[in-house]
């Protein structure tokens, strides 16, 4: 894994020598690619340039010696729970993956981390963690997956007590699966890929999939109300959790059945979900599916899609895009991709699959294949890398995301976008910004829009600080037309 | 305070030196918004009709009156009809042709700021307009439409009044030039006022075409700027507001006449001979207009004011987010403020780029001259002195000036004054108004003389009061440390303020503004040397005796106005006057006492005056309007507050209780 970047540490774009753009690795399907057109999309849309590179400072030697609580650390000794106060353990718990955390990361800035990490292993160990941490008064940080953006494992630098870091990466076991209710027992530190993975062994699987589930775990997404891309066949983490046990420090807090639904309130599982960083450790139990896959995309005339969809022309091989830019009519640069994946019983799939592509013919679409759906698929999981290659090359960006009423989605979607390029012309930026946006999530009464921004910097004293003033304003424009802060970043996280 | 302005560029100069056909049937390709291919009429009138909005309020009205909604359909459907505009090249191509040949014969020069140009041409690229002209003429509105074409810009459409219709040729012709017609009044009709909003929102939106109205609602038969009208402005700001679109762009536009061409019109309609009906016939009576010299038009189009930045920190859009959008609803109250704080922001931005010529200063000269009581005139040296100095003044004050630097001032005043010869009289060396009848003397009742010299002194005063809005916010201050005894600053605020309010229907004076408006007032008169403004006290500096003398002197014929009106209504006005018999009443009474002599200002005689002096007295509730049953209309007075008003404004008492703004 990365320290200060993006994912595992063997996978990462980069320009080769000839100057192609290459994803590195071997994980991913996009690994090992040459990506012909991405040089030439960088260069036009941000006016980057391959002379122009930062070079990342690494420079571990710059923290800060931990400030340790002895009381705490004699009794922790005592139980038996495993710890560090090692600065590479410290510095890597020490921030999530906001803009403003990488950055400083690859300034070879390092600000206030955590003084210790522990590792729990089971719910007892939590629990006699807490207690601790209450009798000897330490902060508590728990860290799962380490994806937060909404920097939630930032340290506060003017804290004087000792922090720890309560890491959950040891309590990553399913403790049980009831078939008769379709539910399971999991660990609050199980990493999604993990848990869909043994759930898959026994025939099941959760079937919640945000883009960070190969680093993000079941506790964070409790603790940040998270969403995931198949959500309209599994529902939200809210809709999939039927009991939860938090670790307080006034206690622990659980309900005491497992049925499905209860109508006295106010439900106790609200003040957990979405609370962000408030919790320590979270146990649960998830509803299992039969599952089936199957994926397929199309390709829709509309603009929404505008930025990111000339990365997936560049996988067109050249006779499809001959067929679809000359037979079909399509402007390269002004198609719009969707990617979809149908899921779930055979002639539910085949039935799904019919009605999308009815819309899609109606509206002028055709369906590109399933190899390039999966090609999109994967391409929601590589995106994040994408932001290491652009700080390679003095370009920072970050995506954000609303939920708004359908009547207003394009409205918002053009407004946000206009009032990003607006706002870095006002604060100096130098080059036109990417300001895109797609629609992620779809509910009955509206869609989850998500945004892309990222700028060139160059001449810029202080890039995050602008960066961080327009996504303001941004976030003030989504408010204004009708969005809410957030469709589900609190984030992937924890 | 000086602002920088842009260079004029003479449009005129190239149709005195090419063919008028060949430039009528050149190719014409405007920039349009976005690069946006442009609707037609007919898809343009299905829109209006399938708009979420026309249909919500067709099935609400069904539901009112028990109509079948096909019925209802179809009434908008005609009204739509009525008012949409079928804009046509080939219409615009006659116009370019028949307009060169028109403006040549009447006009020196038509001058554009060409930045103003490129910054609009721009700004229709990427961001629907709003034009915004002030109205003085019948022309602005060809002109603008003339200006635009010569400039291969997008056309707008306009919103014109019903009564153009009336033309029967001409109306269709405008139509087809781009007005739009929308009916003088609709009050409670829902229905229409569906039709009428969506069709422009749509156009607007969508960015078919800027969309052009006036703000005044009418011309101005002043040449002072008319209080803002806000129906348009509210629905053109509505699809911002609502996030429809990112922004709209309104460009206030200022076209200045050095000679209008209604000017003796104005000034009778001013004085109660009834406003000729437009028609076809009468247009072409006016061909006589033809063979005088109209001087020059100046035409500024001002910075583009974004909607977005107005609203800024002003308007919470969220508001909006808790209703379906095509749900009609009355403004909220901050709504409402915040529309006609901006509606007076480009009022004020109108007035500030209007362009002033020489003549305007030596009206406002000889007008104060005049009532002096200077029966020979003054001196033609005297009269440039005079110039060169308010010249002076009113370039430190931020003028718009046109005065030519280049020509010695003695051939400056006399070239204006033979350009306006039918005003004034020279005579041995000396300038007067133009006020004794023509020879031979036709016999006049000494209430026809006493008319006609108003015919002229009216005239006269709508070239002065082009010049007011440069100074009003001085001669209110000058006017409050007059009718001050002591320098107490802060009396001297709650004067200011109290004759502020008394004339916010007068000028345009953005309401709310008071401790700006007087700071400016205190700014520009420090800076001109008039004034010291210490913490507590306000001080006049020897120097500053004539600039305040002038500057009390051009606001006293509103104030003796005004003061009038209020004696009228404590002395004459009758239980049963109705508003519409005021204004006929209170000149006969004007006239009695402008014949014996007690009031010194012909000016008073005129109609605007006196219903802005009603208008301002209704809003402080010291008259009241009856409304409903038998009464309606009538006015009734309440004698103790009027009575106070008319000392307040006489100085006979002090400003009464402190105003809510302090300093």
């Amino acid at each position: 894994m990365k320290w200060n970047g993006w994912g595992y540490s063997d996978s990462r774009f980069l320009f080769n020598k000839k100057g192609q753009a290459e994803f590195t690795g071997k994980r991913y399907r996009l690994s090992g690619m040459i990506i012909p057109g991405l040089k030439d999309w960088m260069e036009g849309t941000f006016g980057a340039n391959l002379q122009h590179k930062t070079q990342p400072v690494l420079n571990t030697s710059a923290v800060q010696p931990p400030m340790l609580n002895e009381a705490f650390v004699e009794e922790l000794k005592s139980t038996g729970i495993p710890f560090s106060h090692e600065a590479d353990d410290r510095v890597f718990r020490a921030h999530g993956h906001c803009l403003h955390e990488i950055f400083a990361l690859r300034d070879g800035k390092i600000g206030r981390v955590p003084d210790m990490v522990v590792w729990p292993n089971c719910h007892n160990d939590v629990v006699k963690i807490v207690e601790l941490a209450c009798k000897h008064n330490v902060c508590l940080i728990p860290y799962g997956g380490g994806t937060s953006v909404s920097s939630a494992l930032e340290c506060p630098p003017e804290e004087t007590r000792s922090i720890v870091s309560l890491d959950t990466s040891q309590m990553n076991r399913i403790l049980w699966i009831d078939e008769k209710n379709l539910t399971a027992h999991v660990e609050s530190g199980i990493v999604g890929q993990d848990l869909e993975r043994l759930l898959n062994e026994s025939g099941y699987c959760t079937g919640h999939e945000p883009d960070s589930m190969e680093f993000s775990s079941l506790g964070g997404w409790v603790a940040t109300r998270a969403s995931g891309m198949k959500k309209n066949i599994y529902g939200n983490i809210e809709d999939l959790v039927v009991h939860i046990k938090m670790v307080t420090p006034r206690g622990v807090i659980e309900k005491s059945c497992q049925g499905p639904r209860m109508s006295t309130g106010p439900d106790i599982h609200h003040f957990i979900l979405g609370s962000e960083g408030l919790l320590t450790a979270i146990i649960k139990i998830l509803y299992l599916r039969d599952h089936e896959k199957y994926s397929e995309s199309l390709i829709d005339m509309q603009k929404l899609y505008h930025g990111l969809s000339s990365i997936f022309t560049s996988f067109l091989d050249g006779l499809k895009k001959f067929y679809i830019t000359k037979f079909k009519g399509f402007d390269p640069n002004r198609l719009c991709v969707a990617t979809l994946l149908f899921e779930g019983a055979r002639e539910k799939v085949l039935q799904h699959e019919k009605q999308v592509y009815d819309i899609a013919a109606k509206f002028g679409g055709l369906a590109a294949g399933e190899d390039n759906g999966q090609r999109g698929y994967m391409l929601t999981f590589v995106i994040a890398y994408l932001r290491d290659l652009g700080m390679d090359y003095y370009v920072i960006g970050e995506s954000f995301e609303t939920s708004v009423p359908w009547d207003r989605v394009l409205d918002i979607c053009r407004n946000v976008k206009a009032r990003i390029i607006r706002e870095c012309k006002d604060k100096g930026v130098q080059f036109p910004p990417l300001s895109t946006c797609r629609v992620t999530q779809t509910y009955d009464a509206g869609a989850c829009v998500y945004f892309y921004f990222a700028f060139n910097y160059r001449g810029l004293s202080d890039p995050v600080h602008v960066y961080e003033q327009v996504e303001h304003a941004a976030r003030e424009e989504i408010l204004a037309n009708g969005g809410s802060l957030s469709h589900h970043h609190g984030g992937t996280t924890s | 305070m000086l602002k920088k302005r842009d260079d004029f560029e003479d449009i005129l100069e190239e149709r005195r030196n090419t063919s008028d056909l060949r430039y009528a049937l050149r190719c014409y390709t405007p920039a349009l918004y976005k690069g946006l291919t442009p609707c037609t009429a007919s898809e343009l009138k299905t829109m209006v009709l399938q708009s979420d909005q026309l249909l919500y309020v067709i099935n609400q009205v069904s539901k009112e009156t028990g109509t079948a909604t096909d019925e209802i359909q179809s009434e908008a459907e005609a009204i739509l009809e009525e008012m949409a505009h079928r804009l046509q090249l080939s219409t615009i191509r006659f116009f370019a042709f028949t307009l060169s040949k028109i403006f040549k014969t009447l006009f020196r020069s038509i001058c554009v700021n060409e930045e103003g140009i490129q910054r609009l041409q721009q700004t229709i690229q990427e961001q629907p307009v709003v034009l915004l002209p002030s109205h003085r003429s019948y022309m602005d509105f060809l002109l603008m439409s003339y200006i635009l074409y010569t400039y291969d810009l997008a056309l707008p459409v306009i919103a014109a009044g019903m009564d153009f219709m009336g033309m029967k040729i001409v109306g269709e012709m405008l139509r087809m030039s781009g007005a739009f017609f929308i009916r003088r009044s609709f009050g409670g009709d829902k229905l229409y006022w569906t039709v009428f909003s969506e069709y422009v929102k749509i156009m607007l939106k969508n960015g078919f075409a800027p969309v052009e109205f006036f703000l005044e609602g009418t011309r101005s038969r002043t040449a002072k700027s008319l209080t803002p009208k806000l129906g348009l402005l509210n629905i053109v700001m509505d699809p911002f507001l609502k996030g429809e679109v990112f922004d709209i762009s309104l460009v206030p536009v200022s076209i200045s006449y050095e000679r209008i061409l209604e000017e003796a019109l104005y000034a009778r309609e001013l004085l109660g001979v009834p406003k000729p009906k437009e028609s076809t016939s009468g247009l072409f009576k006016a061909r006589k207009i033809l063979s005088e010299n109209y001087g020059s038009i100046h035409v500024y189009f001002g910075q583009p004011v974004s909607a977005r930045s107005l609203a800024e920190g002003r308007v919470d859009r969220s508001q909006f987010n808790l209703t379906p959008r095509h749900i009609p609803r009355k403004p909220s109250e901050g709504i409402q403020d915040f529309v006609n704080d901006s509606a007076f922001r480009l009022v004020r931005s109108q007035e500030e780029n209007m362009v002033l010529k020489p003549w305007v200063l030596l009206a406002a000269l000889l007008l104060q001259n005049q009532t002096a009581g200077n029966k020979l005139g003054v001196l033609v040296e005297d009269l440039t002195e005079q110039a060169v100095w308010l010249r002076d003044l009113s370039r430190q004050f931020g003028a718009f000036l046109h005065w030519p630097d280049h020509i010695p001032p003695s051939r400056v005043v006399s070239s204006s004054l033979s350009l306006h010869r039918s005003l004034v009289r020279v005579s041995e060396g000396r300038v007067q108004l133009n006020l004794e009848p023509g020879f031979p003397p036709p016999a006049m009742t000494p209430e026809e003389e006493l008319l006609s010299k108003a015919v002229v002194v009216l005239s006269c005063a709508s070239y002065r009061n082009q010049v007011l809005h440069v100074f009003i916010r001085a001669a209110l201050l000058a006017s409050a440390i007059h009718s001050v005894a002591g320098s107490r600053k802060q009396e001297i605020f709650n004067a200011f303020s109290f004759l502020r309010n008394m004339f916010s229907n007068e000028f345009i004076l953005r309401p709310g503004a008071e401790v700006q408006d007087f700071e400016e007032a205190c700014y520009l008169l420090v800076k001109s040397a008039v004034l010291q403004v210490h913490q507590q006290e306000v001080l006049v500096t020897d120097r500053g005796h004539r600039t305040l003398a002038f500057l009390t002197s051009i606001l006293d014929p509103f104030v003796q106005g005004y003061q009038m009106v209020c004696r009228f209504l404590c002395e004459e006005a009758t239980e049963s006057l109705t508003e519409k018999q005021f204004v006929p009443a209170v000149r006969k009474f004007f006239i009695k006492h402008l014949l014996t002599g007690e009031l010194k200002y012909v000016e008073v005689l005129s109609s605007d005056l006196q219903k802005n002096a009603l208008a301002a007295l209704l809003r402080l509730g010291a008259v009241q309007k009856l409304r409903g049953g038998a009464n309606e209309g009538t006015l009734k007075v309440n004698t103790v507050m009027v009575n106070s008003l008319e000392d307040t404004l006489g100085g006979k008492l002090p400003t009464q209780k402190p105003l809510a703004a302090r300093l």
